[in-house]
């Protein structure tokens, strides 16, 4: 689109401060900061994986890359426009531009819509042109799912089975990112493994960016390109996958790595 | 991945044995409240007899294969009474739930999707009307309005409209914050599509039970204001009314208000049974 070189996703030192209750009456609220001052680049068509514990910022962070929430300071560029500061309302076109994929299937479809429902929803909403059946029976072949899906209910499938229908619905509008918060955090190990290979061949075949939040440092191997390590709302290490895995600079890194189980030594 | 994943979880198949089992209770319930809807809605087919005109010198008759429901003072035929009785406290308790539906509903949806500080205020209004007895509020009500079924059911409708924004709002949030509304917005939904596509469908299926059962306990309140003298006035076969113009023969002639109170006491039990039903369906 633009200059090749340029990075399409560019967050530049974003804090995000939560008022807490006042602990005492005449107290002021105290402040928990869930990110401090976070930079992140992402460019076009690179994977990136972003790894934190439960509480490090790093949902908090992906809200704020994609509009859903907003910093206390510091500012989101999406393909140089600007994300932070624009009202829901008129993020449209953040919304062509990517698709999201939640931490738990059981939570995040409308129990009330049928598969077929649920993946057009984006088509429906963005009023993206097209015949809306025909694109969700193609969208249901790219994740593996039968077509006769589309007929059924949530509660009709299994867990790996909605991650993948939530993952249809992420990409039914052909979005150029791809945003996974835990996407596969919820599942068993076997069917992890399958939507983990799901996730990486689509992005061959789709020419996606894709940005992936997990606690699991073990899961970068293979599916990312860089890596950012979250703690208590601080980037502490970022860097290619390959130079962190072999070389991690950060105590915290470090204590994630040798938590990762492995068969050799 | 090409071996499309094909076995079905069997959540689907458990949900449709539970509802294929009878249930003895439920069934009778509903047989009740078909019973009453059908005589609010053809009387003359369950009686010949007029409610209205006595017959003086059949006065006060214990119950009997002529009058099931025995007779009243003026030679009245009690079961008659009853079933023309039906469509009065039946169109009262629809408009009453009705109007504690929607008004509660709206107040809840607006309070729950919204938030802040017009939450604050709507919630503390709530609150307000939650604190004054509903037969206060309901007879301030009528007082204003002035007396009649409809100005009855009104009030009584009015009186739960606090109970009704409360639920609604509480499901509001809760929906609200779920997953998938988070996805509706994150797939491009605007707020307001996503309000009537997401969260009002996933919102509404304990309030459809709690209006059930508010069926039952606006009958119950329109009896009573019936009662009280504040709703319909004679000789309207008003089950409230009735069960007031008996009590003064109660020790003589007991059917006159124990046989519509235990009509009343049927249908309010039936309406609480089928809201447990519609409840616990999810």
């Amino acid at each position: 689109m633009t200059d090749p070189a340029a990075p399409l996703i560019v967050a530049d030192r974003i804090c995000r401060d939560y008022r807490l209750p006042r602990a005492t009456l005449w107290g002021p609220r105290p402040v928990r900061s869930a990110l401090r001052e976070v930079s992140l680049t992402v460019h076009e068509g690179e994977s990136v994986a972003v790894i934190g514990e439960s509480g490090s910022g790093k949902t908090t962070l992906v809200r704020i890359l994609l509009g859903l929430g907003t910093p206390t300071r510091g500012t989101v560029t999406f393909d140089g426009r600007l994300v932070t500061g624009t009202p829901r309302s008129r993020m449209l076109w953040l919304r062509r531009e990517s698709g999201i994929v939640f931490q738990d299937p059981y939570a995040s479809l409308d129990p009330r819509m049928t598969a077929g429902q649920i993946i057009a929803e984006p088509l429906r909403a963005l009023d993206i042109p097209g015949n809306h059946q025909d694109r969700v029976a193609e969208v249901l072949d790219q994740v593996g799912l039968t077509r006769d899906s589309v007929e059924r209910y949530p509660n009709e499938f299994s867990g790996g089975q909605r991650q993948r229908i939530a993952l249809a619905r992420a990409i039914a509008h052909k979005p150029r990112v791809l945003v996974g918060d835990e996407p596969v955090s919820a599942l068993d190990v076997t069917v992890r493994a399958q939507v983990l290979d799901l996730l990486t061949q689509l992005r061959h075949e789709l020419d996606l960016t894709l940005v992936i939040v997990s606690h699991d440092i073990g899961l970068v191997q293979g599916m990312s390109d860089t890596v950012y390590v979250m703690t208590d709302g601080s980037v502490v290490e970022s860097g290619r996958v390959e130079r962190v895995l072999a070389d991690p600079q950060h105590s915290y890194t470090r204590k994630l790595l040798a938590s990762v189980p492995t068969f050799d030594d | 991945m090409t071996s499309p994943l094909i076995e079905r979880t069997d959540a689907a198949a458990t949900a449709g044995a539970r509802l294929r089992r009878v249930q003895p209770t439920l069934v009778l319930a509903i047989l009740v409240l078909v019973v009453v809807l059908a005589w609010a809605v053809a009387p003359g087919f369950f009686t010949p007899v007029d409610p209205v005109q006595g017959d003086a010198a059949a006065a006060l008759q214990a119950p009997s294969f002529r009058h099931l429901f025995g007779t009243d003072a003026t030679g009245r035929d009690m079961f008659s009474r009853t079933v023309y009785g039906a469509i009065h406290s039946l169109s009262g308790a629809i408009i009453a739930v009705t109007v504690g539906l929607v008004l509660g509903t709206l107040i809840g949806v607006l309070a729950g999707s919204i938030g802040g500080v017009a939450d604050d205020i709507l919630m503390r209004l709530v609150d307000v009307l939650l604190a004054i007895p509903a037969l206060l509020l309901a007879l301030s009500i009528i007082i204003l309005l002035g007396f009649g079924t409809t100005n009855a059911a009104f009030a009584v409708g009015i009186t739960s409209v606090a109970a009704f924004a409360r639920l609604v709002r509480s499901e509001v949030v809760r929906v609200r914050h779920s997953d998938y509304v988070e996805a509706a917005f994150g797939s491009g939904g605007r707020y307001l599509a996503v309000l009537v596509r997401h969260v009002l469908p996933n919102s509404l299926t304990p309030v459809i039970a709690y209006a059930a059962l508010h069926f039952g306990t606006a009958i119950l309140a329109i009896s009573t204001l019936g009662f009280l003298g504040y709703g319909a006035p004679p000789p309207t076969p008003e089950w409230g009314l009735m069960i007031a113009e008996g009590r003064n023969y109660v020790a003589t002639s007991w059917w006159l208000t124990t046989l519509p109170g235990l009509v009343v006491v049927l249908v309010v039990v039936s309406a609480n049974r089928l809201s447990a039903a519609l409840a616990s369906r999810r």
